[in-house]
């Protein structure tokens, strides 16, 4: 396999550039979070006829670096009664969880942070480690809301990881890699190349594309749960846990919460991009294409599909946690089994 | 009458142990100070205990202070969404003790400002119970609307939320120029609105699971609680004072009475207790729409203000179909210029009293939603 | 049903219970029963198909001077009729008969008149304060009320 990190190759390996490799994500998180929580805040006073956030910059664009320089002078409480080690390191775990992921996302043809063979089983592992980090945080804050919504969360996040793992599985049975990067390099040339649409192939692939864009659909709907964001907000449910798993948490560690979710919508996002929307190729063939153009392609693409999920956020109200176990095991999970069995036996008969 | 799914029964062959959870005072969903005590069994409600009186401010003991003019800001104070209302029970009373009558334009402007003002009590029930349910944006559309009703309620009294508008005989100052074009402007935006929201909301289908067959109240048990307005009215029931015995000059309208009808759900949940108001607000517009026609602009709305309110020894109990429901107030006056006693019937105090009776053996946050669908106002319960 | 009917009716069925009945009133007529036997009273008119008072719409608490009285502001939705009736109780020993299980809704108004008037309702399941907090002292709106100085150290007038 050809190198697939251009940092490697223009300044050889050696601590300083793996450095580099690793902190260049951290850097596009937080310039990412910050664009995010500033489209957040306008989309959703321009769905809200509002103006939003109008005072801090032109156009209030610097809303997002007002707020973090507020919840780092905020003051930083511990409840009495709350058990200290869990309840500080809960945060991190929570971000720690969100970034890891961004180790195999490749941003363009030239750069992945790492080389991993079995990437998309890496992501789902180490998405796991946020809820870990909610259930700590709930558990440690001593307080009834928080316990309540980490249990909620844990709940969720169980249902709703494995029919996300069913339709990312379904494209992997179409790709027999797991590594991100071969899965990108599959779907290069015109958008009906993508496993949006079947992937590529000849036009007998057809009658499995209604199946992959279902899956796609059920990876969104899963993605949104496992985020926590509305409709599936329950572990928040900010009307009735007041703020669910972070009701006790202020300051900065309020701040890493908020930056982990906002994390993981990306790393969502990213994994869509790259499993069904083509990742860093450009839609249109050869124009447009190449790795700078990728870096391009793929933020956009991951964006949008950020974008997607502000949109729903602030259009549809919130579900009930036995509707939403309900969504998780009884519909989603089934569907995607008959997705996974059409698109097994499309490629037993190819 | 549909099914009644009650999860505690459903799953009480698990024992578990109960968790006595605070919600309240300082709680983002209950609507201001209530504390209620509720009993979990996981996220199953298994009792609800409300406790009151965070906003208790001697209403009735400072009334007896006072005299009777200078009892309609406090009156404004009860029910602070809907304060027209408020006054108008208070003025009406005080009308039928004194013996005095009104004249059209007066009563005229009364019952716009009066459905005005229903208009936006209902567009903040609405919007508070979409809240709770978790959408935002339909908050932020009605209370876009609301605002319109708002300014001509302060260029009006001057005040965009406790009005002392109304007196004992009259008004406190004529209508304005341009009222007329001003009301016909929010007609047409609350119609708007409205249908916008009948596909946002109303009839979104995450909606319509988390409310329909929820916190179901029947007919009978409304009736034994005394509840009113929408909420008796989403059982089913099709009883409202501006037709069961119309006071001031509502039998010269003509408009209809929504009741719940389980369209969605059955009648008595959530659901229909919501849809009640936003139907009512259409049937409001029509009030508004007519009584304008009807309207005759001259006359002085302050010739028949007395100078010094004393009224005949006396009592009078005054009700009035509020937004909220019936308020009732008990006016006894012993022949000076300060009552004797006045007894307010809060309409959410009477309404909010049914929560523990309905909402066992629902989710948790279904209890949020039943308490959302009520339509309570902390200041009209605790007084 | 007019007032002074039902006074008639009710007269004949509890005889001297029924003390009089006011008509006289510029505006609302009132019967005036004693507390003895309130509850069997209340009882009638709520299930007797003459009355059918089905609806209590307020329960007021008042105080006479010398006596406190309730104040039961009945309705009934299907005669639409209404009716007022009192009841005298002693300030030396306030007890009436609860109607809390005749109309559910009782169960606060008689708390409420409980807490702001000290008027004890026999039978009632929970006679406990509503309004005020549960450790206040005396009933407000009592017209010899004296407010106290201060409430667990805090002040309570300015």
């Amino acid at each position: 396999m050809e190198s697939i990190n251009f940092l490697y190759e223009l300044l050889g390996k050696n601590a300083l550039t793996i450095t580099l490799v690793v902190i260049l994500p951290l850097g596009f998180v937080l310039i990412y979070a910050l664009v995010a929580i500033l489209a957040e805040l306008k989309t959703s006073a321009w769905i809200q006829e509002r103006l939003g956030p109008m005072r801090t910059g032109p156009w209030g664009i610097l809303q997002p670096v007002a707020e973090v320089i507020k919840l780092i002078q905020k003051e930083d409480i511990t409840p009495a009664k709350a058990d200290k080690l869990l309840y500080n390191a809960a945060p991190f775990i929570v971000f720690t969880g969100a970034y890891s992921a961004f180790a195999v996302i490749p941003f363009s043809e030239y750069f992945a942070p790492s080389r991993i063979d079995l990437g998309l089983f890496y992501i789902f592992a180490v998405g796991s480690i946020s809820a870990l980090g909610i259930v700590m945080g709930g558990w440690a804050s001593n307080n009834k809301y928080s316990m309540m919504g980490a249990m909620r969360s844990v709940a969720q996040l169980i249902s709703y990881e494995v029919p996300a793992a069913i339709a990312i599985l379904s494209i992997v049975v179409l790709t027999s890699t797991m590594n991100l990067q071969e899965i990108n390099k599959l779907q290069t040339g015109w958008f009906w190349n993508w496993f949006l649409f079947g992937g590529p192939g000849t036009l007998a692939k057809w009658w499995i594309v209604p199946f992959t864009i279902i899956l796609c659909m059920i990876y969104f709907i899963a993605a949104l749960a496992e985020t926590n964001r509305l409709p599936f907000d329950i572990p928040e449910g900010e009307s009735e846990l007041v703020a669910g798993f972070h009701t006790e948490y202020s300051g900065i560690k309020f701040a890493m919460f908020f930056f982990a979710e906002y994390a993981y919508m990306f790393v969502v996002a990213a994994i869509l991009t790259t499993v069904f929307l083509g990742g860093w190729n450009s839609p249109f063939g050869n124009l447009m294409q190449g790795p700078g153009w990728g870096v391009f392609w793929f933020i956009f693409k991951g964006f949008s599909v950020v974008m997607v999920q502000i949109w729903i956020r602030w259009t549809l109200p919130r579900f009930r946690v036995d509707q939403l176990m309900y969504l998780g095991w009884k519909i989603l999970l089934p569907i995607s089994f008959v997705c996974f069995l059409i698109i097994s036996l499309y490629v037993m008969l190819k | 009458m549909g099914e009644l799914k009650r999860l505690d029964l459903e799953y009480n062959q698990l024992t578990s142990d109960k968790m006595r959870l605070n919600v309240g005072p300082q709680h983002p969903s209950t609507h201001g100070v209530l504390r209620l005590e509720v009993v979990v069994d996981g996220e199953i409600v298994t009792e609800v205990i409300p406790h009151l009186g965070y906003l208790h401010r001697s209403f009735e003991k400072y009334c007896e202070q006072m005299t009777y003019v200078q009892v309609i800001p406090y009156i404004d104070r009860m029910d602070y969404i809907s304060a027209m209302n408020n006054e108008w029970v208070y003025v009406m009373g005080m009308e039928k003790l004194m013996g005095l009558k009104v004249s059209d334009k007066v009563e005229y402007i009364r019952v716009i400002l009066a459905e005005l003002n229903r208009i936006a009590n209902h567009q903040i029930a609405v919007a508070t119970f979409g809240l709770d349910a978790g959408a935002f944006t339909p908050f932020l559309y009605y209370f876009r609307d609301r605002e319109h009703i708002i300014w001509v309620f302060e260029k009006l009294s001057g005040a965009r939320l406790l009005y002392n508008y109304f007196r004992v005989g009259g008004l406190a100052a004529d209508i304005y120029d341009g009222f007329k074009e001003d009301c016909l402007n929010i007609v047409k935006r609350v119609r708007k609105t409205n249908e916008e929201l009948m596909d946002l909301l109303i009839l979104n289908g995450i909606f319509i699971k988390r409310t329909a067959n929820v916190g179901i109240l029947p007919p009978d048990v409304a009736i034994s609680y005394a509840c009113s307005g929408p909420v008796l009215r989403g059982s089913g029931i099709k009883y409202d004072l501006r037709k069961d015995e119309p006071y001031s000059i509502y039998d010269r309208f003509d408009f209809d009475i929504p009741v719940g009808d389980g369209e969605v759900g059955v009648p008595g949940d959530c659901w229909n207790r919501n849809i009640v108001r936003v139907r009512e607000m259409e049937q409001s517009c029509r009030i508004i729409e007519q009584a304008l026609e009807q309207m005759d602009m001259e006359g002085d709305v302050k010739e028949l203000v007395p100078r010094r309110v004393k009224p005949p020894a006396g009592e009078v109990y005054m009700r009035a179909e509020n937004p909220k429901g019936d308020l009732g107030l008990y006016i006894v006056s012993d022949g000076t210029d300060k009552p004797e006693r006045i007894k307010a019937r809060g309409t959410s105090f009477v309404n909010l009293s049914v929560i523990p009776e309905i909402s066992k053996g629902y989710m948790f946050a279904d209890l949020i939603l039943i308490l959302g669908s009520i339509d309570i106002v902390l200041g009209e319960v605790d007084r | 049903m007019l007032t002074n009917e039902i006074f008639e009716k009710l007269k004949s069925e509890f005889g001297e219970n029924i003390l009089e009945c006011n008509d006289q009133q510029p505006v609302d007529h009132f019967i005036v029963v004693k507390s003895e036997k309130l509850f069997e009273i209340c009882h009638t008119l709520r299930d007797d198909d003459d009355f059918l008072f089905d609806y209590l719409m307020s329960l007021s608490g008042m105080d006479l001077n010398e006596n406190l009285g309730v104040v039961y502001h009945l309705y009934s939705m299907k005669l639409k009729h209404k009716l007022v009736l009192k009841v005298m109780v002693p300030k030396t020993d306030p007890k009436t008969p609860s109607v809390e299980r005749i109309w559910r809704t009782a169960d606060w108004h008689e708390r409420e008149a409980y807490d702001l008037m000290g008027i004890e309702f026999t039978g009632h399941h929970n006679l406990i304060r509503i309004l005020c907090p549960y450790d206040w002292e005396g009933h407000p709106l009592r017209k010899d009320y004296q407010t106290p100085e201060s409430y667990h150290g805090m002040k309570t007038s300015s």
